[in-house]
């Protein structure tokens, strides 16, 4: 099997407008930066962002939003991010702001296969207008609904040909549901090894939910916020 | 008067040996700088992190390695790393003994808002509603009046909910309060406050009985 593109314009063929995509990442760790370039190239418009951050100006999914490309954002966590604020405001761009928890299993929801579960999250708050109400236990929960992707766009640390992932740190976060609920989930790796380099018991992400992997190129890896402490 | 690392410090007070504890933003993530003598605890940051440990050395940060403040962090040994649909199965399924977070306002049902304000920008409720929806066990950390001096622990909360019928304890600069049926029970006052000057600042239902000792530190 081999599922190995060149690069990101290979990876996001076939890509159109309108369409819906999960990006992993948490802030701007673990975000697919190749991707989202190709993406800034391809001009694609109106499409539906799933991620729990937008990025920032300037950087990550700030890109796309700074060139007009997104129609709808789905995230838990929207700060940081000045021409998010002008577009939400002015009305041009619709947001769905979801509980980052929530956000996850739906994500999860959707690659496994289960339509709908039911969380406690939201209830009584403003997140679970309209959505079923029932009782477990003697506790109110909501009903939230499987979310899919035409493209989910990821970022691992190594794979292999056959699409298996490793991830890396804290970079992981959304990484894993996402790539599983794409209809077409496309990976870039900071390093793309061979098979037998890989140890099976190791692997995050069997390759069964990865259509296509490339070796991503000139990672920036910015950091929002740098916190350190002085040496003693 | 607490300042906010007195807040963070009286509720270091409340960690108990062998919790997973999430700290949200703000004062909260201050308690890790006043773990007691001889306790242990793990820090849970919902990005998908356990173990997680102070700031790193300068030049030693790991872009990979954040917190959900997004901030660089280091893990301690014994951590580790998951994607986010566990980090809030942990969550969701109370394997996480307390959440600390702050709150614009509280209400005495032990309802919490702390994410909109209708007309301003709204960034989001990330973790919160998760996290506030299915710990046994929030304290809610802020100050015990707004920036106008109004109360922040009220009969009805006015400000978009993230939860309700959640909040168990709140550490403001003024006082210790649990959330019971009947309201806010007082059970500690900050140094140099009197019971009086915390009846003045709490617009909800608030119990006073017997004594009121001053917060030990």
């Amino acid at each position: 099997m081999n599922k190995v593109v060149k690069n990101a314009q290979e990876g996001i063929a076939g890509l159109k407008d309108g369409m819906t995509l999960m990006v992993g990442g948490f802030g701007l760790c673990g975000i697919p930066e190749n991707c989202i370039s190709a993406l800034v190239e391809l001009k694609a418009k109106n499409l539906t962002c799933i991620s729990n951050n937008a990025g920032v100006d300037g950087f990550g999914l700030g890109l796309l939003l700074q060139e007009k490309q997104i129609k709808k954002m789905i995230s838990s966590y929207v700060g940081e991010n000045d021409e998010f604020e002008r577009q939400m405001l002015s009305g041009e761009l619709e947001v769905d702001l979801i509980p980052q928890g929530s956000l996850a299993e739906r994500c999860r929801a959707g690659g496994a296969g289960i339509p709908a579960f039911f969380t406690p999250a939201g209830y009584g708050t403003e997140v679970a207008m309209g959505k079923e109400v029932r009782f477990f236990d003697g506790k109110p929960h909501i009903l939230e609904s499987a979310l899919h992707a035409d493209y989910a766009l990821i970022k691992a640390w190594k794979g292999d040909r056959f699409g298996n992932l490793i991830f890396k740190g804290t970079a992981r976060n959304f990484n894993p549901v996402m790539a599983m609920a794409g209809k077409i989930t496309v990976v870039e790796v900071e390093h793309l090894v061979e098979p037998e380099e890989l140890d099976p018991n190791s692997i995050h992400i069997p390759g069964v939910f990865v259509q296509r992997i490339f070796q991503g190129s000139n990672y920036e890896k910015r950091i929002e916020q740098r916190t350190v402490r002085e040496k003693v | 008067m607490l300042d906010r690392n007195g807040i963070a410090q009286r509720i270091a007070q409340e960690l108990q040996n062998g919790w997973y504890v999430n700290l949200g933003i703000g004062i909260p993530t201050l308690v890790a700088n006043y773990i007691p003598q001889g306790i242990s605890v793990e820090f849970q940051s919902e990005n998908g992190l356990l173990g997680m440990g102070p700031f790193p050395y300068d030049g030693e940060e790991d872009a990979d390695l954040i917190n959900a403040g997004k901030q660089t962090v280091t893990m301690l040994p014994g951590g580790s790393i998951f994607d986010s649909a566990m980090s809030f199965a942990m969550i969701r399924g109370k394997h996480v003994q307390l959440t600390v977070l702050g709150a614009m306002e509280v209400s005495d049902q032990g309802d919490i808002a702390n994410w909109k304000i209708p007309g301003k920008m709204v960034k989001g409720m990330g973790g919160a509603m998760d996290l506030v929806a299915s710990a046994d066990n929030i304290i809610v950390a802020m100050s015990h009046t707004n920036r106008k001096g109004q109360s922040k622990l009220l009969r009805q909360c006015t400000l978009p909910l993230t939860g309700v019928k959640c909040v168990k304890k709140i550490v403001t600069n003024m006082a210790v309060l649990d959330v019971t049926p009947q309201g806010f029970k007082l059970l500690e006052r900050a140094p140099g406050v009197s019971v009086e000057d915390i009846k003045n600042a709490t617009e909800g239902r608030l119990i006073v009985e017997g004594d009121i000792p001053e917060m030990k530190f």
